[in-house]
């Protein structure tokens, strides 16, 4: 728990050598992903405000908030499936805007959904190239496919699957989660924004997707990671972003916050004990 | 007696011999269960013919045999066609009229009046099929109607195309004969006995030599392949069954002239087998088809074209119907408007899921339908000969197909927990 937060303003956590961008915002040159007065209505519905947030490679950044704070459609807007009403979003300095999940994806932006979008009828190999199988004149290259994959598992120890040509039906929560992520990992991305990975899981299940995430991290990948549940989230990330009714009310490195103040920044949108934020 | 020794730790080489076993154990179950998904249903098959042979030592000569080869075709080849889209979760209750029309073309465009060459009418008879089930797939994808309500108005709306093609031929009494020299052989020639020789051994040769080298590409790859003793027991399987089918097709089944070698129907049904399989497990279209039968969302978000494989699948599944209809009318030496399109469709539908075809998209090998035809085939004719009634037939005809659903969905039920 931190009482003396290092600066009034979370953006100003690493000193930016780059040069300041015409938006006017400071040193997104040091950010993967950077926001800026991201807004988004739905007709007169203002679902999101003025968001300004700062994503960091290598680190595991929470987004966390009461039921309808904004979350979701936040994520959406960043994995291009909204296109945000206003405001900019910079991909590693540079203003992108993404009109689908494919340009997202292209980007090195993956999205791992609650439903995770697996086939349960095909395996761990399939499915980790499934839309982007390798080929050798026209025919599947399965040898080649499932080295890669066992390669990758074994890179993001996830070792508690016995084969990769186990059907993903057949699999356990914590292991479809496992799969999804890798197979967004799999594909160059450099953020992956995973949507409530633990929600559903049991103890030790959500222990390997949080060792997952680390791994991530650790790999120099940069995390979203939505959650409810705050152990999770004080166990694994580095930076916190608190929702409050469509607005970014704080956000900065996880040594400013404690379970006290983020839970009277989810309930309230302010908090007594944390630097006033954006 | 305790395994343990007293200091509490399992000697080592008693949990040896006990976990020793269980790998050769666990492979026999999932060979039962999932390698190929088709042992009950073989075993299933193996009980009908030894019955019916108990019951009329005719059911396994020679000219049986081929026969129930040749009454199997149609329903393993519509039943391949309809597999391509149960593979999706859709359905094609129209091919058996489709089929029709497609045998009605060829045999009108060969006829003495029209003249064509077999080697237009031929292609033109199936191009018909496809365009037929190509244009229900563009109704399905893009006006997003189930498949069931387009291709049940489709096989209405057929029946009458089928009847019109018919009755503009002139006044025929309702039945188009071929006419054809090709078109009729194509079932009821048959290959030489050395030509049949030729054929089969190097059906088996090939496929021998593709699962040799695909397990040794695995092996040389670091891969876990099947083990050896199990490829080896296939392949002796694959060869033992050649042969079995070549001595019996070399047999002479005539008693007034010589009447030997392999139907002409068998190699075609093989072929399409082949290369529909090939497509199924080897290409990305199949792959894809598969994706969307399971998680029809994942494959979008995975970025695959969802709308295109589907119409594939369609288009396919209306290839394979073109030569059925082909086969069909070969079979019956012409085309008439007593078709029972509808009933042809059940069986087909009937042959994939005897064989293990999941009705809800995901599951199914072209192989099924295969197996599935001759089980069907089996009873039609099994049940002939032992002089049972149509009514007799059709209900065990049902009896069969329930319990080939159930046995899989216990298998299932068991795989789920086991794997």
């Amino acid at each position: 728990m931190s009482s003396a937060p290092e600066s009034s303003s979370s953006s100003v956590t690493d000193v930016s050598h780059a040069a300041p961008s015409d938006s006017g915002a400071e040193d997104i040159g040091d950010y993967l992903l950077s926001l800026r007065e991201v807004a988004k209505n739905f007709g007169p519905v203002q679902a999101i405000r003025r968001v300004d947030l700062d994503v960091p490679p290598g680190q595991v950044t929470a987004l966390i908030g009461d039921n309808g704070a904004g979350k979701s459609v936040l994520i959406k807007c960043i994995s291009g499936i909204y296109p945000p009403s206003a405001g900019q979003i910079f991909w590693k300095g540079r203003e992108v805007h993404s009109h689908s999940p494919r340009e997202a994806s292209e980007l090195g932006i993956a999205t791992v959904y609650q439903d995770l979008a697996l086939c349960d009828n095909l395996d761990i190999v399939q499915n980790m190239y499934l839309g982007r199988e390798e080929t050798r004149i026209a025919v599947l290259d399965e040898i080649k496919m499932e080295l890669d994959t066992k390669e990758l598992l074994k890179d993001l120890a996830v070792s508690t699957v016995k084969s990769v040509r186990q059907l993903v039906g057949s699999l356990s929560g914590g292991q479809r989660q496992a799969i999804a992520v890798a197979r967004a990992v799999m594909r160059d991305s450099q953020l992956v924004i995973m949507d409530e990975p633990t929600a559903a899981l049991g103890v030790s299940q959500t222990a390997q997707v949080l060792d997952l995430v680390r791994t991530l991290a650790a790999r120099g990948i940069a995390v979203i990671l939505i959650s409810h549940n705050l152990n999770d989230v004080f166990k694994v990330a580095d930076r916190l972003a608190v929702m409050h009714l469509g607005e970014l009310v704080s956000h900065g490195p996880i040594s400013n916050y404690d379970t006290v103040s983020a839970v009277e920044l989810i309930t309230t949108g302010q908090s007594h004990r944390s630097p006033t934020s954006v | 007696m305790s395994l343990s020794t007293p200091d509490g730790t399992v000697p080592p080489e008693i949990p040896g011999t006990i976990l020793g076993r269980l790998p050769i154990q666990a492979q026999i179950k999932r060979l039962w269960q999932s390698e190929t998904g088709l042992g009950p249903i073989l075993i299933g098959l193996a009980a009908l013919i030894l019955y019916f042979y108990i019951r009329s030592s005719v059911f396994l000569s020679a000219g049986n045999i081929t026969n129930l080869f040749i009454q199997a075709t149609i329903f393993i080849l519509l039943g391949m066609a309809e597999i391509w889209l149960l593979l999706m979760g859709d359905i094609d209750l129209s091919i058996g009229y489709s089929a029709g029309i497609g045998g009605a073309i060829a045999v009108i465009l060969t006829s003495t009046t029209h003249h064509w060459p077999f080697w237009v009418a031929l292609p033109l008879g199936v191009l018909a099929c496809v365009g037929i089930s190509t244009a229900w797939g563009l109704l399905c994808v893009y006006l997003r109607l189930p498949s069931f309500i387009v291709t049940l108005a489709g096989q209405i709306g057929l029946l009458g195309v089928l009847l019109y093609l018919i009755d503009s031929q002139g006044n025929t009494g309702g039945a188009l004969p071929v006419q054809e020299r090709v078109l009729y052989d194509l079932v009821n020639a048959d290959l030489t006995p050395f030509v049949t020789w030729v054929v089969i051994l190097a059906a088996i040769g090939v496929l021998s030599l593709m699962i040799l080298r695909g397990d040794q590409r695995r092996r040389s790859a670091g891969l876990e392949a099947k083990p050896t003793w199990l490829t080896i027991t296939k392949i002796v399987l694959l060869v033992g069954a050649g042969i079995w089918l070549i001595l019996v097709f070399n047999t002479d089944r005539s008693h007034f002239t010589v009447l030997e070698g392999m139907p002409v129907a068998i190699p075609i049904d093989l072929g399409v087998l082949a290369l529909a399989t090939f497509i199924l497990t080897k290409t990305r279209a199949g792959r894809y088809v598969y994706a969307i039968g399971g998680n029809v969302e994942a494959a979008r978000r995975a970025g695959i074209n969802v709308n295109r494989y589907r119409i594939l699948a369609f288009t396919m599944s209306g290839a394979i119907t073109g030569i059925a209809g082909l086969l069909y009318v070969s079979r019956l030496g012409g085309i008439s408007t007593g078709i029972e399109g509808g009933q042809y469709v059940l069986y087909a539908v009937a042959a994939a899921v005897i064989g293990g075809t999941s009705l809800f998209g995901g599951r199914g090998k072209m192989i099924h339908a295969v197996i599935g035809g001759l089980v069907i085939a089996t009873i039609d004719n099994g049940m002939a000969l032992i002089n049972v009634s149509a009514a007799g037939l059709y209900m065990v005809t049902a009896l069969v197909l329930l319990a080939a659903v159930i046995v899989d969905s216990v298998a299932r039920r068991g795989a789920s927990t086991i794997v």
